[in-house]
């Protein structure tokens, strides 16, 4: 429809809009009616000095008058409107506004568009979680099997004097519905736990950075090289980016690696290993050794090949307690990146900084083992009068060393999955504690 | 003389310990398993009252309990659903397609037996 956007059509447009009738507006400009209504529809060419004074008396810019603006803009900014509440912008004025900011324009129908867009993906998901038929099947499973047990058993222990072939018989339906409750539950249970992987997941770049580490085993020979500098790094960023490496997690990498690199010149690996085999794997006294800080002996031992010192396990925390560095160790667990217990020897040590401390911990529910946990915290990196370096805990990770160190204390991972059930800690209730 | 009660519900052990319960406190009990010709089995038993699963093979207990409804015979004839969920869409939806009472699986014996007394009273 070009018609629609002609200027004669633009002109009755706003002629109608403002509420003038065409013999008025005619009166105003200085032309016959019937002239007006030839141009109105497209009839009459019109002229520099006509369309000037039309616009004038219409209150608008000549030049919406003449090109209008882009029938799509218009088109996306009416829809726009027609969506929001009653309290709805000025529709009448769209091609005004699409005329004077078509960058503004631009940006409320896409905004527009793209929020169509995500309403209908998060239709579209509770739809598939609604409708998922391998949840309501195994739902459906395990809920028939409960019904029937309960049922079930519920007449074997009220019912007075059965007889023993219904006894009998209710004693067999309970066992079959107990294994098809067993069954349903675990499908129900692998089911859920597989449910993040079903599509692309989403990953942030901490946990890119954190994959790239542990698939190289937290050790990077690279590095340890005496030649090894700030290019040996970026080498091997740049190799993790041709593998799609997102660039925030590349920056991480970078971060993390020149650190190591650093570390690696203060405490070269054949050196260090001497040490550790003459010291044993004691952070206080390699620290002594070498006159490196505790901080920089833990992360030593953590890039060390485990073939050498064993499993070793580190986590870093900043100042806000948000877990930056993570190297899991068995039989403890970690949670992604904030959120982990209060309890943690991590986060005395961050109350008290340059204070270290030893304690063997376990964590409470399944799984945990008692290991040995050392931390300190201290500021690290550049510092000034006016901005004091940031704060950073390390928390060093070792199997346990045994009862000599002392007693075990309970701890967390974090409380949403935790057990304990008095907690002076605790800041939200477990689902465990309620749930189950 | 015990009244008939026609239970209508896929699950053999559940269908074994309803129909016991039901039948200790005096009511006839018959049963059928299946959807597609669950009307045939209400017209057949002419049951004074309808236990109704919502989840059955072929049919479904809103669709079973439409065509009740529509069979002059049986209009007024009270029927228990049972669901496995306890949304109340679901509950809604049994409400208008006719249901006299609505139960969420799994239920405890008595609920049953309480359902079953207060429907047959009315």
């Amino acid at each position: 429809m070009p018609e629609k956007f002609m200027i004669g059509t633009r002109i009755r447009e706003r002629r109608v809009l403002a509420g003038i009738r065409q013999t008025d507006l005619a009166k105003r400009v200085g032309i016959s009616p019937s002239y007006l209504n030839l141009i109105e529809h497209n009839r009459r060419r019109i002229g520099g000095k006509t369309l000037l004074r039309l616009a004038g008396a219409l209150d608008v810019e000549p030049s919406l008058l003449s090109e209008g603006a882009a029938a799509t803009l218009v088109a996306g900014l009416r829809e726009a409107a027609g969506a929001a509440d009653d309290a709805g912008p000025e529709g009448d004025r769209a091609e005004e506004f699409a005329e004077r900011f078509p960058g503004w324009a631009g940006l409320v129908t896409e905004l527009y568009r793209r929020n169509e867009e995500m309403e209908r993906t998060i239709e579209t998901l509770t739809d598939r979680l609604a409708h998922d038929p391998f949840l309501a099947d195994s739902l459906h499973e395990v809920i028939s099997a409960v019904t029937a047990i309960r049922s079930t058993s519920s007449i074997l222990v009220e019912t007075e004097e059965l007889e023993p072939e219904w006894t009998a018989r209710f004693h067999r339906n309970i066992n079959e519905d107990s294994a098809r409750l067993t069954e349903g539950a675990q499908a129900l249970v692998k089911y859920l736990e597989g449910a993040p992987n079903r599509d692309a997941e989403v990953q942030s770049p901490q946990d890119e950075m954190h994959a790239v580490l542990a698939a190289r085993g937290f050790h990077f020979a690279e590095l340890e090289r005496e030649v090894a500098g700030p290019r040996a790094v970026a080498r091997l960023v740049r190799a993790e980016a041709e593998r799609g490496l997102s660039g925030p997690a590349q920056t991480l990498l970078g971060a993390v690696l020149a650190r190591y690199l650093e570390d690696a010149r203060a405490l070269p690996m054949a050196t260090f290993l001497t040490r550790v085999r003459t010291l044993g794997p004691n952070p206080a006294r390699l620290s002594e050794a070498t006159g490196a800080g505790l901080a920089q002996v833990f992360r030593r031992m953590a890039a060390m090949p485990e073939a050498e010192v064993g499993p070793v396990g580190l986590v870093i925390c900043d100042a806000s307690g948000t877990l930056i560095f993570r190297k899991p160790i068995e039989g403890f667990s970690m949670p992604r990146l904030a959120g982990a217990c209060a309890l943690w020897p991590l986060y005395l040590a961050l109350a008290q900084p340059l204070a270290p401390l030893r304690r063997r911990v376990r964590q409470a529910g399944r799984g945990g083992e008692v290991v040995e946990a050392l931390a300190v915290a201290g500021p690290e990196g550049p510092t000034g009068f006016d901005r004091p370096a940031p704060v950073r805990a390390h928390m060093l990770l070792l199997p346990d060393p045994g009862a000599a160190r002392g007693a075990v204390e309970e701890i967390g991972v974090s409380c949403r999955i935790c057990p304990l059930a008095s907690c002076v800690a605790r800041r939200e209730p477990s689902i465990l504690a309620e749930g189950f | 003389m015990g009244k008939t009660v026609l239970l209508i519900e896929d699950e053999p052990n559940i269908i074994e310990a309803v129909s016991f319960i039901l039948s200790r406190d005096g009511w006839d009990v018959k049963t059928h398993a299946n959807g597609h010709d669950a009307m045939d089995a209400v017209r057949r038993r002419t049951p004074d009252l309808i236990i109704l699963d919502v989840m059955l093979p072929g049919k479904s207990g809103y669709d079973i309990l439409g065509e009740i409804r529509a069979d002059a015979d049986f209009a007024t004839v009270p029927v228990l659903m049972l669901t496995a969920r306890g949304q109340t869409r679901d509950r809604e939806m049994a409400e208008r397609a006719g249901a006299s009472r609505y139960m969420t699986k799994p239920f405890s014996n008595a609920d049953v037996l309480d359902a079953v007394r207060a429907l047959a009273g009315t």
